[in-house]
């Protein structure tokens, strides 16, 4: 029990640590190599509640491709991150205020502030109520390919629309682009190819 | 779970869509295989295609669940397949003129179209909100590529992000809305909510703040006001057939889903959604009628125009009872011949090999091509309710409907937004046959669309020699929700 709750502060700690740094930091890459560790302890965090599956989930879709898209945005493309962060003091207020209401939110929910509302938590909980007797790994496998097999085919489809519609919207077929087509090159004919000259001596070409 | 999950009365309960999907994959590996010179090919077999799958849908006839209840077909989900099929098949056949004119035929166009008629025919069949999801995530993912399509014109891409920026807030939107039901019922499926809100298994007032935003959610895809913005301008910038097509599927889709949705599981919590539906049907057919009256670009009309006619539709599915059912499908059959017919004249919008697309444009048209005017001022009447076209009877429907179930001040208020309404259909008529041109639009260029036009005026003008067949079939639909 000591063993996880020192990983949870830890995780937690350096969390949220990262998450202040990503909005700091002067440097864009800085901030999404620490948006990039974030996520890896928020991936832990879900470990030492026993949601595997969300964790393996964060760290494949968003390290894997969402934090390294950023970084290849902040690279590739010519975007002054000190000028976007101009208004950054301007903005504090409101997001202070919209951070303190979520925060209140919490507190209210978890009954700390008062006012519990007993039938709303007991209506919330009654979907997880079937205790858990395998990891959820399994059990969201054992339910993905049978029962919710249509849901799953359904999105292999808006997979097929979503990859034709990022060629259809974006592949161009330049003109004057000189690729190189072997069986072209094979059958070309001798005449078309080579020249025989004569060229007489000292007299060039 | 078990074994007969996988079993073949599954399946066939949903061939229609199975066929669809397969033609689909077989048209684009083949125009993937001979490129360019494919695509008039691959957008008539589309149509064809889609034409099948309504016989389909009929032949043999088929009623249940399948796929562990997340999908359901019954009268009314099959009439409205039938409707968007029948809508997509026209809208690519009416395309092929304007893209060739814009260098923009490419066989991906119908296509797309084709797996988002997939997507509709899966959410109109959704049973869960799971299955409600994918499938409407399918369709507007498809119509966010199209409305791009044109990707050199720089309206259609920016029509392209605008809807796709706002239609993904919708759908955030409305993923919470389930996420709160999933909460508060125990159940992502439509039985199971229902039961649930019955028994009084479910804290109702979070399932009413879940609902709200799924409402919203849907409310975005039906362009119903107050989340209306978006439609102007993606109607304006994106390529006019696509235009056409946004006009009609998607919006029988989308309204065929609300439907279901709002009798199907959230049938206990009528009285809470009737006010919020009563609002948004004032507020559409209001804004629609006014929003319009200046505006000189015909597409941006349309745009007020098909507004208002979601507010009508809304205002049926107020209602509640069998004859609202009945009359949202009735009135949807209408409109769909209306819209297809209107915007096959506007796709002949063409002066000097420009296309055009102002109302200005129309002048002179009375003289010079008395037939297609003709057609137009049909639809154009129609559009405003005038008696004895179609147009009239798909709105007298709605309002006995509405009084019926005592709504009287909003069917008071949705004939006086008809009134102010009849003002600029009327006016394109006036600008048709009065006003002076130098140089009128030549439509010769696509008998297709000529033929369309011609067949839904007259489809439209003698509609009350026989208005039986469509009323019975609309009875049989909303038959299905009242057992």
């Amino acid at each position: 029990m000591l063993l996880q709750a020192i990983a949870f502060y830890v995780f937690a700690a350096v969390c949220v640590a990262s998450g202040a740094m990503v909005v700091v930091s002067r440097n864009p890459v800085y901030s999404v190599l620490f948006l990039i560790l974030a996520f890896f302890n928020a991936a832990a965090l879900f470990v030492l509640i026993g949601a595997e599956f969300i964790a393996m989930i964060l760290v494949i879709v968003y390290v894997g491709a969402v934090a390294v898209l950023f970084l290849f945005v902040v690279m590739m493309l010519d975007i002054n991150m000190t000028r976007l962060k101009e208004g950054f003091l301007d903005y504090l207020p409101i997001g202070a205020l919209i951070g303190a209401a979520l925060l209140a939110e919490i507190l209210f929910g978890l009954g700390v502030l008062g006012g519990t509302h007993q039938g709303t938590v007991s209506a919330f909980t009654k979907a997880g109520t079937q205790m858990m007797t395998v990891d959820n790994t399994r059990a969201i496998g054992r339910v993905l390919y049978t029962q919710y097999f249509y849901v799953f085919q359904v999105a292999g489809v808006v997979l097929l629309v979503a990859m034709i519609g990022a060629i259809v919207l974006t592949l161009r077929r330049r003109p004057g682009v000189r690729r190189q087509r072997i069986s072209d090159q094979l059958y070309r004919p001798k005449e078309e190819s080579i020249a025989l000259v004569k060229v007489p001596t000292r007299g060039g070409v | 779970m078990s074994m007969d999950m996988v079993g073949l009365e599954h399946w066939s309960l949903a061939r229609p869509e199975l066929f669809l999907a397969v033609a689909t994959a077989l048209l684009l590996l083949y125009g993937v295989l001979r490129g360019e010179v494919a695509t008039t090919f691959v957008s008539i077999a589309t149509s064809i295609a889609l034409i099948i799958t309504a016989v389909l849908l009929f032949v043999p006839y088929r009623e249940g669940t399948a796929f562990a209840q997340l999908f359901i077909t019954d009268r009314l989900t099959t009439t409205m397949k039938a409707l968007v099929l029948i809508s997509s098949a026209i809208a690519i056949l009416m395309s092929r003129a304007f893209f060739e004119h814009a260098k923009a035929w490419r066989f991906e166009y119908p296509l797309v179209v084709s797996l988002s008629t997939l997507g509709m025919m899966l959410m109109i069949s959704a049973n869960d909100l799971m299955s409600l999801y994918v499938g409407l995530e399918l369709q507007s993912l498809a119509l966010y590529v199209i409305a791009a399509f044109q990707r050199d014109s720089v309206r259609s891409t920016e029509a392209g992000i605008k809807y796709f920026v706002l239609g993904s807030v919708a759908s955030g939107m409305l993923l919470f809305g389930a996420s709160l039901i999933y909460g508060f019922c125990g159940s992502t499926a439509f039985v199971q909510i229902s039961q649930a809100l019955l028994a009084g298994k479910a804290a109702e007032i979070g399932t009413t703040i879940g609902m709200v935003f799924v409402v919203a959610g849907l409310a975005f895809k039906i362009a119903a006001v107050p989340f209306h913005m978006w439609t102007p301008d993606v109607y304006e910038g994106a390529p006019t057939p696509v235009t056409a097509f946004f006009a009609v599927a998607p919006k029988i889709a989308a309204l065929s889903l609300l439907v279901s949705v709002l009798m199907g599981p959230f049938k206990p919590l009528f009285p809470q959604w009737q006010q919020i539906i009563v609002a948004a049907a004032v507020l559409s057919m209001g804004w629609g009628a006014f929003a319009a009256l200046r505006q000189p670009n015909i597409k941006r009309l349309m745009a007020y125009s098909s507004i208002a006619n979601v507010g009508y539709v809304l205002l049926g599915v107020a209602a509640g009872t069998e004859r609202g059912i009945q009359s949202v499908v009735f009135f949807l059959a209408i409109y769909m011949v209306m819209n297809l017919g209107t915007f096959a004249v506007i796709l002949l919008m063409k002066r000097r090999n420009v296309m055009v697309e102002n109302i200005s444009d129309l002048a002179g048209l009375g003289r010079s091509h008395p037939m297609l005017a003709l057609s137009m001022m049909i639809m154009m009447f129609s559009l405003a309710g005038i008696p004895p076209l179609a147009g009239f009877w798909g709105k007298l429907y709605v309002f006995m409907a509405a009084v019926e179930a005592k709504l009287f001040w909003p069917a008071v208020l949705g004939v006086l937004a008809s009134v102010v309404a009849s003002y600029y259909y009327v006016r394109i008529v006036k600008v048709m046959y009065f006003d002076e041109s130098e140089e009128a639009i030549d439509p010769s260029f696509s008998g297709m669309n000529r033929a369309v036009a011609l067949v839904s005026a007259l489809l439209v003008a003698l509609f009350s020699l026989l208005p039986q067949p469509l009323s019975a079939i609309a009875a049989a639909a909303a038959k299905g929700l009242f057992p």
